[in-house]
């Protein structure tokens, strides 16, 4: 299988950005909604080749997903674009009712979600969303793991008709993911084979996993690491064959324990293969200002805490 | 063209609908169903260019949001009177497994239906999504939104409000049933709206005023509005109503908000409402 290595280092939002940029150019129904963050979101290429397509909705997030909703209704395919706190708990009664029960084809785009938001602190790093937009039926929920896959996950959402939460981040990131490994919305990406522990991992936490995957094997321990970048609906096939083989399970990812990625296998393997399960995520607790390496390191999410979590959970079995 | 009689007929018929709907469930609400019976009436039979064979990105016609959900009864049976689906499914209204839910939704593929409200305040922004869209594909038709009056106390409202002046979206007609009436009392004592002309004035909306329920000064208006469209504004009719009208003792009071009539009471009502196009 293909080995997966750091090409480059850049933010998954530009992902974001240049696939948005690519769908305009090949669908003229992709429209684009902002609110106040163009730049952040990365959305100004789009924004200056498109500029009849982009709607500017000002700091006023509820309009415009309930405007996002609106331009379904003639065929548009809209993207709307903002931070995740704001994309998600700012707006869950409009996404509730207008896309979501709706089952209107928006695409909610959310950049700097999670604690490596940074120095903003608590207000707005979110760690709660993925919880808050899976438990929503007809919601797809996607954390992809680095800028070629956020680019790949653009592009695959545009194609997949119905309402889409797509959560990536901020900071600048290792690239790891080759540009040409095929996106397919709700199937796991293998990234490395063992027998001895399946680190299932989404989001920042996929590269830090892939790094304590080498710290693990010179202990001799043979971690089985697979990308889960499609939260729901979540690959159980997948998760079921790998656990099935190796009997033990660490969970990794920016976010709550509480409704994360942790909480949607667990669910799966208490009712399918009741499993010795670690969660490498956030114990319940608001973030804080600091840079994102600072951060991840306070709050459990680094390299070490997966090792960590790996070593208790093989202990367990 | 349809007579102002002939719409009387149709609204007195869709006053006795709503009426035995939510009595047939002991839920629903009367009270603005039966003041708004008569705009709904006129958008769907005089108003508004639309095709009963349904079609959900309703291109090349005029499209209408009911914002304040509530009034579903009202709005199915207009829908179902205008050919929309089988005037008999009036029957499923509210009940387990129905296409009728007691807020509107797409979600039972109800014909007629495009998005969910119930939530108040979202409906003008679907409205303006809408009619963005209506311009991006050169369709030159309108959207028409309702909304109650005790609806504008959500903030979401006045995002839409602002957004559609300054955006120049001016292929959308707002309508705001002023009935003066909430759940909790009359508006101007839960939370006043103060001078509602010139807030949308100041907001930059083009504004009309109208009594709903009068049926040829309805039509009237809606004739205006339409012919102040694509000048650059959005339009908003300021349309007083009488909660519960059609029906004296619904008339003048907030409590048939929310409340179904018992026997006796949907007698009484049926009685000042006479068969026009036959019951469901």
């Amino acid at each position: 299988m293909r080995t997966y290595q750091k090409i480059g280092e850049k933010d998954t939002r530009s992902g974001f950005g240049e696939a948005l940029l690519e769908l305009g150019r090949n669908n003229t129904n992709i429209v684009a909604l902002c609110a106040d963050l163009t730049g952040s979101l990365k959305m100004d290429a789009f924004v200056k080749e498109f500029p009849e397509r982009f709607f500017q909705v000002g700091i006023a997030e509820a309009n415009m997903i309930g405007i996002a909703a609106g331009l379904t209704i003639g065929g548009k395919i809209p993207f709307t674009g903002t931070f995740a706190n704001f994309s998600t708990g700012r707006v869950y009664d409009q996404i509730r009712q207008c896309v979501a029960y709706s089952n209107k084809n928006v695409k909610i785009c959310a950049s700097h979600a999670g604690i490596t938001l940074g120095e903003d602190g608590a207000t707005h790093q979110i760690m709660e969303d993925i919880g808050l937009m899976k438990m929503l039926p007809n919601m797809v929920v996607i954390n992809p793991c680095d800028f070629n896959q956020t680019k790949a996950a653009t592009m695959a959402i545009a194609e997949h008709v119905g309402p889409v939460y797509l959560r990536f981040g901020r900071p600048k990131v290792p690239v790891f993911i080759p540009e040409d490994e095929p996106f397919v919305i709700g199937k796991a990406l293998q990234l490395t084979e063992g027998k001895d522990v399946s680190i299932f991992a989404t989001g920042h936490l996929v590269w830090k996993a892939l790094e304590a995957v080498h710290i693990l094997k010179e202990k001799g321990i043979a971690a089985e690491l697979i990308n889960i970048h499609t939260i729901k609906p979540l690959d159980n096939e997948a998760i079921l064959n790998s656990v099935a083989k190796t009997h033990c399970v660490v969970t990794a990812e920016e976010h709550m324990m509480n409704g994360g990625l942790g909480d949607s296998i667990a669910q799966l393997l208490a009712r399918k293969l009741p499993t010795p399960l670690e969660m490498v995520a956030v114990d319940d607790h608001f973030g804080e200002s600091g840079t994102p390496e600072e951060l991840m390191t306070k709050f459990g999410l680094d390299t070490v805490n997966v090792v960590e979590a790996v070593m208790k959970v093989i202990g367990r079995k | 063209m349809l007579t102002n009689d002939y719409l009387k007929n149709i609204a007195t018929q869709v006053r006795r609908d709503l009426l035995r709907m939510i009595h047939a469930v002991n839920s629903g609400h009367p009270g603005g169903s039966l003041g708004c019976t008569d705009v709904i009436t006129c958008l769907y039979f005089s108003a508004m260019e639309h095709h009963s064979k349904f079609n959900m990105d309703g291109n090349d016609e005029d499209i209408f949001f009911l914002s304040n959900g509530h009034l579903s009864a009202a709005w199915y049976s207009v829908l179902a009177r205008s050919g929309y689906f089988p005037v008999s499914e009036l029957a499923s209204f509210r009940k387990l497994n129905t296409r009728l839910q007691g807020h509107p939704t797409p979600a039972e593929h109800l014909p007629g239906v495009r998005m969910a409200s119930g939530s108040l305040g979202q409906g003008m922004s679907n409205a303006i999504g809408t009619a963005l869209a209506k311009k991006l594909n050169k369709d030159t038709h309108l959207v028409y939104s309702l909304h109650g009056d005790g609806e504008l106390q959500e903030g979401q409202i006045w995002e839409a409000i602002m957004y559609a002046a300054a955006k120049k979206v001016d292929n959308l007609i707002s309508i705001i049933d002023c009935n003066g009436k909430q759940i909790d009392g009359p508006v101007e004592e839960v939370l006043s709206l103060g001078d509602l002309p010139a807030k949308f004035k100041a907001f930059g909306w083009k504004v009309l005023e109208m009594n709903g329920n009068n049926i040829p000064e309805v039509i009237d208006m809606l004739k205006i509005a339409k012919a102040n469209t694509c000048k650059g504004q959005p339009i908003v009719i300021l349309m007083k109503t009488e909660m519960g009208f059609g029906v004296d003792f619904m008339m003048g009071t907030h409590k048939w908000h929310g409340v179904a009539p018992n026997d006796q009471q949907l007698a009484d009502a049926l009685a000042q409402l006479p068969v026009t196009l036959g019951d469901y």
